[in-house]
């Protein structure tokens, strides 16, 4: 079974935002119609997006350290926001794990989006249906693209390939090696919802080098000490030859 | 969460109709061993509409609980099909059914139509009474599916406990009693007394059962954290930023936005309107005062329109751990 998710490496995303605009300017042109905007350029601006970077600061001045977040579906394996849905319109694809809302079937009811822990759902003011993250799957598979371009927009935006995309259920794939040898992690793994998108933890690379390491305590010049005047004294080699 | 004034009265005003219909079919089936008089077909038929009057209000209520009034006639239907795992899809379908049953057993006993269902000629109304038994079935039915909409969703603490059913069942019964005592006031003033008494019953059960919740509320340790939220293992974590300044969908359906005082003493209100003050009414109205019995309705009805305000406000959604700078 394939399960197609994003694996968010924390440790080099730097809150750019390029993830979040790319997301809204493929997603608001594509078939399913734009995504609504109220007020985009004055007081109070608000509308849907599927992905937002949030900023977290973790420790107290002056040991902090800033944590950028991109927050996006997690296209849960056991997704809650499913199984609520009166109509079906609510949907995890059994081909690839995408889970998907069917605008045309959905009532508005805003059920899905209580029964999502993270709240990654935003209602659409406008089309008045609840709309998520579709893992750009318009993109993905359109064969008329590039090979190399049918990836989600946020990911092919990221400066600094911070988003992996691929299958997590291929032990071999780019996102299941990042997930397995760099402490991925699921978010809210406390409600067994088991998404499907990882994050890579923060991390910081430190020289662990001891005194000792850098001054040779066998150092051979100085075991013979070359540096120094030779011994007056009579020693084993005088006394050999 | 944000209190949807849609969903408040849609629960509010079908558990009063629920609650009517079960009082309703309660008396026929006493008159039926003799335990009360019987009464004439015109009290159930009265009834059943007043009855159908408050289900059919709170269907006018839940389209303002859809993204847009059409989606009723053009979508809606489309809600029976997942019933297999939505108890949002099971109320849909238990909503139109009660409706149905309700309306059918006023009809019957309008034109007093009658059949031999249980093998014998002497007990009266038996199509009636088959089709109430059948109906307060269904009744049970989609006070359940109510009340499991809200307790399914685990991660929604408050909600999450089998109490949130058992309010559903006995707020919706206390108010559908005390309307029928009111009723009775009228249509049978013999029937007041029994009414009345059952009213005060069902309210003093749902108090124990509301109050309960209230204290396991109170208490809640909750499972997610801002830790387990973004995967930090730090203890002092802060938000800076939620990804936009003018405020977004998760800003506006996961708050109250009420202030600390008024979410307070909301509270306080629907204490005090949905419990003490209806049953000193009630008991009070016990020798058939009229005014009393409808004051004691209006007050619980009123009261239980705080009470579900209260209930959506005071749950706390876990996704507000990634909005709290808001």
């Amino acid at each position: 079974m394939t399960q197609l998710a994003l694996v968010i490496d924390l440790n080099v995303c730097v809150g750019c935002h390029a993830c979040v605009t790319s997301c809204k300017q493929w997603n608001t042109s594509g078939q399913a119609g734009p995504l609504f905007d109220d007020n985009p350029f004055t007081k109070d601006p608000t509308g849907t997006f599927f992905n937002r970077v949030q900023t977290y600061e973790i420790g107290e001045f002056p040991k902090t350290e800033t944590l950028h977040f991109p927050k996006s579906c997690l296209h849960c394996e056991d997704a809650p926001c499913v199984p609520v849905c009166p109509t079906g319109a609510s949907h995890k694809r059994s081909e690839d794990g995408i889970v998907l809302v069917d605008y045309d079937k959905c009532i508005g009811c805003k059920y899905c989006s209580w029964a999502c822990p993270y709240g990654m759902r935003e209602f659409d003011e406008q089309q008045k249906v609840m709309k998520k993250c579709t893992l750009c799957v318009d993109r993905i598979y359109d064969e008329t693209l590039d090979e190399r371009d049918r990836k989600p927009a946020c990911v092919l935006a990221c400066p600094t390939s911070a988003r992996l995309f691929g299958d997590v259920h291929d032990p071999d794939s780019d996102a299941s090696v990042a997930i397995r040898e760099r402490g991925g992690y699921q978010l809210m793994p406390e409600w067994g919802t088991k998404p499907a998108n990882h994050y890579l933890p923060r991390r910081k690379t430190e020289l662990n080098i001891h005194e000792d390491e850098l001054v040779r305590v066998d150092n051979p010049l100085k075991k013979e000490d070359i540096r120094h005047e030779t011994s007056k004294d009579v020693s084993l080699d005088d006394w050999l030859m | 969460m944000h209190p949807t004034f849609a969903v408040i009265f849609l629960t509010t005003l079908i558990g009063v109709g629920q609650g009517l219909f079960l009082a309703l079919f309660t008396e026929q089936s006493y008159s039926a061993i003799n335990l009360l008089p019987a009464q004439e077909s015109s009290f159930y038929v009265t009834g059943s509409v007043i009855a159908m009057a408050f289900l059919v209000g709170g269907l006018i209520a839940a389209i303002g609980h859809l993204g847009k009034p059409i989606y009723m006639i053009t979508r809606a239907w489309r809600g029976v099909t997942q019933w297999r795992t939505s108890w949002l899809s099971r109320e849909l379908i238990a909503l139109p059914l009660v409706m149905g049953l309700v309306f059918l057993y006023g009809v019957i006993h309008y034109f007093g139509w009658d059949a031999n269902l249980l093998g014998t000629e002497e007990v009266k109304g038996q199509l009636t009474l088959v089709l109430g038994t059948i109906g307060s079935f269904a009744v049970f039915a989609l006070f359940i599916a109510t009340g499991m909409i809200y307790a399914s969703i685990k991660f929604l603490q408050e909600w999450a406990t089998p109490l949130t059913v058992f309010n559903y069942i006995l707020l919706g019964g206390a108010s559908g009693f005390t309307l029928a005592a009111a009723y009775s006031a009228w249509a049978a003033p013999e029937l007041v007394g029994f009414y009345a008494g059952w009213a005060m019953i069902i309210t003093f059960a749902a108090l124990i059962t509301r109050a309960a919740s209230l204290i396991r509320n109170a208490r809640i340790k909750y499972k997610s954290t801002i830790q387990t939220a973004i995967g930090v293992r730090h203890t002092k974590v802060q938000q800076k930023a939620m990804g936009m300044m003018g405020g977004s969908f998760n800003t506006r359906e996961y708050f109250h936005g009420a202030t600390a005082a008024f979410f307070k003493s909301v509270k306080w209100i629907f204490l005090v309107l949905v419990f003490p003050v209806p049953l000193l009414l009630l008991w009070a109205g016990m020798d058939g005062s009229k005014a009393l019995l409808v004051l004691a309705f209006v007050t619980q009805y009123v009261g239980l329109l705080f009470e579900r305000w209260f209930f959506f406000a005071q749950a706390n959604h876990p996704q507000n751990l990634y909005y709290q700078t808001v």
